[in-house]
């Protein structure tokens, strides 16, 4: 894996122990991070920056701004070009 | 992830662009700019500068965390890894240059320099040879502030301690929306520290300073959509902040995240490569956490270094007031293999991203 100082990629939690998580970055290979920073459940995405799980994906949230992004493709004019 | 595919759509990308044509002003420039080293890396590796408007200009900013670490701190790294200390850093810090020498170029001199993923690695690895003194070179943003705190409060060994070199990037930013001749007109906030930090933070920005603020995630259509919201609130005349990267960005960040870096850092006046002293930029460890600080321990302390090798254009290039290519050094006597300036070492240097580009 590439080592990336602000690079965050997404991975899956497979399974959590205390402060620790295997976590897969769609890869099939297991990894372990820290989870102290977040709240992850099984089965949730978290970005995973330098060994440590900084935040849990929303999927809700996800799905939201494909839906706003389309919004604002279809309704708003597209004038002026 | 079923969303990524979406958000790498390229038919989606050159709509995004269309809509971003129909709010750009007929006349004048825009001037936006990214403090991230994975904006630019994303801009530059999809090639999205080709499908804006010739009168926006998207810049890159400070945001790479090796390329602004001072000379100074590198050669306090040097310094005790020539004097037996084993010293740990980021992949991407080992070239980086200090006055004289980089840790790869001590590491030549039989110097135990070693790579380690992250700062838990590094623990793990003191905690097997505890008679060897260990020191991480603690590199990074917000992103990377917290992973030290919890390490620091799981209490390491004692054979184990840091230099603390995390910076604080939304100062960065303020000193550039206040620099006259770079007339900024609007930011794409970086979307990894925002993940901690919050919205908050950057409220400054539109209110006091007038610029469009939009925290942008690293997808492409992430950042042609931050473009397009940032065009839109300037043709609204109606600056403000807003988030695009909502799937991990909450307006108040990652709440414990803070709370640990409260508890071990303290913010202090720093020194960034290029760009010289901002107030309250740089993140500096507690009193009673002393034990783990390497300048203590070892007593090592370097006040000034020199930052800029001769020739290297560096400090201009991370403000965006020039690209690499008009570097009269770039690819020709500074490369990816032999690089003169910090911003051609690490994989988030926008020249190093420029040279992968070219
Ligand atoms: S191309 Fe090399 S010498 Fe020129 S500014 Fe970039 S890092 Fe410095």
């Amino acid at each position: 894996m590439l080592i990336v100082m602000c690079l965050a990629i997404p991975a899956k939690v497979i399974s959590l122990k205390e402060d620790k998580a295997q976590v897969d970055f769609g890869e099939g290979v297991l990894r372990e991070v820290n989870v102290t920073l977040v709240n992850a459940k099984v089965g949730d995405y978290v970005l995973v920056h330098a060994g440590y799980a900084i935040q849990v994906v929303d999927a809700k949230e996800a799905l939201e701004t494909i839906k706003l992004w389309n919004e604002i493709l279809q309704v708003e004019p597209e004038a002026n070009i | 992830m079923i969303e990524k595919l979406r958000f790498r759509d390229p038919e989606l990308a050159k709509r995004v662009a269309k809509k971003i044509h129909t709010v750009t002003p007929k006349e004048g420039t825009v001037k936006i700019c990214h403090v991230c080293g994975t904006h630019e890396w994303t801009i530059t590796h999809f090639g999205l500068r080709n499908l804006l408007p010739l009168n926006v200009e998207v810049i890159a900013g400070p945001g790479c965390p090796v390329c602004v670490t001072p000379a100074s701190e590198i050669d306090e790294a040097v310094q005790l890894a020539l004097k037996g200390v084993v010293v740990m850093c980021f992949g991407d810090v080992l070239r980086v240059s200090g006055s004289e020498m980089s840790l790869l170029d001590a590491k030549a001199k039989g110097a135990d320099v070693r790579i380690v993923y992250g700062v838990s690695d590094a623990v793990k690895m003191a905690q097997k040879e505890p008679k060897k003194d260990f020191v991480f070179l603690a590199i990074g943003f917000e992103t990377t502030a917290p992973s030290t705190a919890v390490e620091i409060l799981n209490k390491p060994p004692n054979n184990f301690s840091f230099l603390v070199s995390h910076r604080v990037i939304p100062p960065a930013m303020k000193l550039l929306a206040e620099m006259e001749d770079l007339s900024l007109n609007g930011f794409i906030a970086p979307g990894h520290v925002s993940t901690i930090i919050g919205l908050e933070p950057y409220e400054v920005f539109p209110k006091v300073y007038g610029m469009p603020t939009v925290v942008a995630g690293f997808e492409p259509i992430d950042v042609l959509f931050g473009v397009y919201m940032i065009l839109k609130q300037l043709r609204e005349n109606k600056p403000r902040l807003e988030n695009e990267y909502a799937r991990v960005v909450s307006w108040e960040g990652n709440m414990k995240a803070q709370e640990l870096m409260q508890k071990v850092f303290s913010v202090a006046d720093g020194n960034w490569r290029g760009l010289g002293n901002i107030p309250s930029s740089k993140f500096m460890l507690n009193r009673e956490y002393a034990s783990y600080d390497a300048h203590l321990k070892h007593d090592v302390n370097v006040e000034h270094g020199i930052d800029i090798q001769h020739g290297c254009k560096c400090h201009l290039v991370i403000i965006g007031k020039i690209k690499p290519t008009e570097c009269p050094l770039f690819m020709k006597a500074c490369t990816p293999q032999k690089p003169v300036g910090a911003c051609m070492v690490s994989i988030e240097g926008t020249c190093r991203i420029w040279a992968k580009a070219t």
